[in-house]
C-alpha cells in the first residue's frame, strides 16, 4: 500500500551523514549528480560504485530500506536498459529477424551503454534518496531556503518556496494515511479497486478521490486559519530557533567530495 | 450462545522488517457471541482499530486465525466480498467517506456493489434511513449540505444498507457535541434492539458511554486483551483499570470506594439511577440491596 513507499522518507539517525549541515548536503548531492553525468570511463564507474557504497555504509540506513525505495523505479530502470540495449548502433553481436527490413539487434556498444545508463540512474536514485533518508524534511527545506536566499534580490521568494515545500512534505504522510483509510472504508462497503478494465478502474477511483479532495481542502483551510491566527506574515524578519551551523564535519565532507571529484576528472582527462 | 467471532492467537506487526516496525497486536484471543453488544475500549494506540479492521479482512494478520461464523477469513481462499457483506465496518469520522451527488446514491453504494436489483437496493436504502433516523426528504439532497451529525447518520446508513450480521463502529461519537453523542448512542441502542440477532461492537473512549449502552466490554492495552467480560465484571476491576490509565465511570468509582468502607452495595452498579436505588434501599434498612 501507500505506506510502503520509502522513496523520500526520513530515517532518523545519528550517523556522520545525518549530522552534516543540510545546506552542505544539498550542495554535495548536486555535485554528486553532476559528476555522475560527467564520468564516462569504466574505472570511474568502479570508483563511483565504491564511493556510493561507502556513503550508504556511513549513513547507517538499512540496505533493505534503500533497496525497497528502488522498487518503484524498477520499471523505468529496466525500460531504459532495454531501449539502450536494442537501439544503439554499432558492432552487431546478436540479431533476430522479425519481418521485412525489421530486425532486433544487440550491439557491443548497446550493452555498454545499457549498463552505464542503468548504473547512472541507479546511483542517481540512491544518491538523492540518501539525502532525504538522512535529512529531516524540516532541515531540508531550511537548507533550501538558505541556499536560495542570495536569489531573493532578483525576486525569488525563497521563504515562500521553502514554506510551500515544508507544508507539502508535511502533508504527504497525512494524505497517504487518509487515502488508506478512505480506501478501506469504501472497501468495507464492497468497493473494488483492483479488478476490471481501465475504464472500470478509473470509475472505481471516484469514491476515493472525491472524499480525498474534500479532506485536502478542509485541511488546507484549517491550516491557513491556524497560521493566520498565529500571525504568520511571510518570512521577513523571521528568526529561527535552530540556527544552521557548519562544523568541522562539513569541512571534512566537502574536502572528501572535492578530492573524489578531482580524481575522477583527472582520470577522465588522462584516459 | 454460539460465538460468531473467534480470534485465535492473533498478532499483527506494522512494517515488519523496517526501521519503523511496530507490534500492534500481541497474541490476541477473543470470542464474541451472537447478539452481543460489545464495547471495545482502550487508549489511542492500544490496537483497537487494528483489531476491528481484521474482522472484515481489511488487514491480514501477521500470524493467528480469525473465524467469522466458523469461516476462516485469514485463509487465502476466503471470499472477501462475502465477509465484508456479513461484517459491516463503520470507520472513525465515517462522514469523510461520503462522495455521491445525493444521499440516496451514497447509501446505495454498498448494496449496488453487492449486486442487488434496483428495487432491492431501494428497499434497503429506505430501511437504513429509517433505522438511523434520517427523513426521506433528505434523500435527494447532496450529502455535503447536511449537518455533521446527519452526515454521520448517512454514512452509518451506508453500511447498514448492506444488512451486515455484525456491525462494528469505530468511535461513532468522536467529534460530536453532547446532544449529537446521545443521539447517535441511542440510535445504536435502538438498532440493536430492533435487530436482535445482529451483533454490535463499538469502539469507545468513554466509560460513561460504555456503561450506558453496552452488554459486554473488551479492554485493550498495549496490543493485548486486558479484560473481557460483562460490564459489571470489568468495572469491578476499577483499580486495575486506573493503573492502565482508564477510568471507570465516576459513579462506579464512588460505589467501589463505598464498598471498601464497608457499605454493602452490590458491585454491578455503574449508572447513577441504579446507585440511587441501591442507596435508597440501604437507607430503608434492607441490608441485601
Amino acid at each position: 500500500m501507500l505506506k510502503d513507499i520509502t522513496l523520500g522518507q526520513y530515517v532518523p539517525g545519528e550517523s556522520f551523514i545525518h549530522k552534516l549541515d543540510a545546506r552542505v548536503k544539498i550542495v554535495l548531492t548536486f555535485v554528486y549528480i553532476i559528476i555522475l553525468f560527467i564520468i564516462d570511463q569504466t574505472i570511474n564507474y568502479a570508483l563511483f560504485t565504491i564511493f556510493t557504497a561507502m556513503l550508504v555504509f556511513l549513513s547507517r540506513v538499512p540496505i533493505g530500506f534503500i533497496l525497497k525505495g528502488l522498487k518503484p523505479m524498477l520499471f523505468i530502470l529496466s525500460f531504459t536498459a532495454v531501449i539502450n540495449l536494442f537501439m544503439t548502433q554499432g558492432e552487431t553481436i546478436w540479431s533476430y529477424h522479425i519481418v521485412g527490413s525489421w530486425s532486433l539487434e544487440i550491439t557491443k556498444e548497446g550493452i555498454v551503454i545499457a549498463v552505464l545508463m542503468l548504473l547512472r540512474l541507479l546511483y542517481l536514485v540512491i544518491g538523492t534518496s540518501l539525502l532525504t533518508l538522512t535529512t529531516s524534511p524540516l532541515m531540508l527545506t531550511d537548507g533550501i531556503e538558505k541556499l536560495l536566499e542570495p536569489f531573493k534580490k532578483i525576486g525569488v521568494p525563497s521563504h515562500e518556496i521553502a514554506m510551500m515545500m515544508t507544508i507539502a512534505i508535511r502533508f504527504i504522510p497525512t494524505l497517504a494515511e487518509e487515502t488508506d483509510k478512505i480506501m478501506k472504508a469504501q472497501m468495507a462497503r464492497g468497493a473494488d479497486f483492483e479488478s476490471g478494465n481501465i475504464v472500470r478502474r478509473a470509475k472505481a477511483m471516484i469514491p476515493l478521490l472525491v472524499p480525498l479532495f474534500v479532506s485536502a481542502f478542509r485541511r488546507a483551510d484549517d491550516l491557513a486559519v491556524a497560521m493566520e491566527s498565529r500571525c504568520y506574515r511571510g518570512g521577513d524578519n523571521r528568526t529561527r530557533m535552530k540556527q544552521m551551523k557548519a562544523t568541522y564535519r562539513d569541512a571534512v565532507a566537502g574536502a572528501v567530495v572535492t578530492l573524489f571529484c578531482l580524481v575522477l576528472i583527472v582520470n577522465e582527462i588522462i584516459l | 450462545m454460539k460465538s460468531i467471532i473467534k480470534v485465535e492467537n492473533l498478532s499483527y506487526i506494522y512494517q515488519e522488517g523496517m526501521p519503523f516496525e511496530k507490534h500492534a497486536l500481541h497474541n490476541v484471543d477473543l470470542e464474541i457471541e451472537e447478539g452481543d453488544f460489545a464495547a471495545l475500549i482502550g487508549h489511542t494506540g492500544s490496537g483497537k482499530s487494528t483489531l476491528i479492521q481484521h474482522f472484515n479482512a481489511l488487514v491480514k494478520p501477521t500470524s493467528g486465525k480469525i473465524y467469522i461464523y466458523g469461516v476462516d477469513i485469514t485463509s487465502t481462499k476466503a471470499d472477501l466480498k462475502q465477509i465484508r457483506r456479513m461484517v459491516g465496518l463503520v470507520f472513525q469520522y465515517p462522514e469523510h467517506q461520503l462522495f455521491e451527488e445525493t444521499v440516496y446514491k451514497d447509501i446505495a453504494f454498498g448494496p449496488m456493489n453487492i449486486g442487488f436489483s434496483e428495487s432491492e437496493v431501494k428497499d434497503r436504502v429506505y430501511e437504513a434511513i429509517r433505522l438511523v433516523g434520517i427523513g426521506e426528504d433528505k434523500l435527494e439532497k447532496s450529502p455535503f449540505e447536511l449537518s455533521g451529525g446527519q452526515k454521520r447518520r448517512v454514512a452509518i446508513a451506508g453500511v447498514l444498507a448492506m444488512k451486515p450480521r455484525v456491525l462494528i463502529l469505530d468511535e461513532p461519537t468522536a467529534g460530536l457535541d453532547p446532544a449529537g453523542r446521545d443521539d447517535i448512542l441511542s440510535s445504536i441502542r435502538a438498532l440493536h434492539e430492533a435487530e436482535k440477532d445482529m451483533t454490535v461492537i463499538f469502539v469507545s473512549h468513554s466509560m460513561e458511554d460504555v456503561a450506558k449502552i453496552a452488554k459486554s466490554v473488551i479492554v485493550m492495552n498495549d496490543g493485548r486483551v486486558f479484560a473481557h467480560g460483562s460490564v459489571a465484571e470489568v468495572f469491578s476491576r476499577g483499580r486495575e483499570l486506573s493503573k492502565i490509565g482508564l477510568n471507570v465511570p465516576q459513579i462506579t468509582q464512588l460505589v467501589l470506594r463505598l464498598r471498601e468502607l464497608g457499605v454493602p452495595l452490590s458491585e454491578d452498579i455503574y449508572t447513577v439511577d441504579a446507585a440511587v436505588e441501591a442507596v435508597k434501599a440501604i437507607i430503608r434498612g434492607d441490608r441485601h440491596a
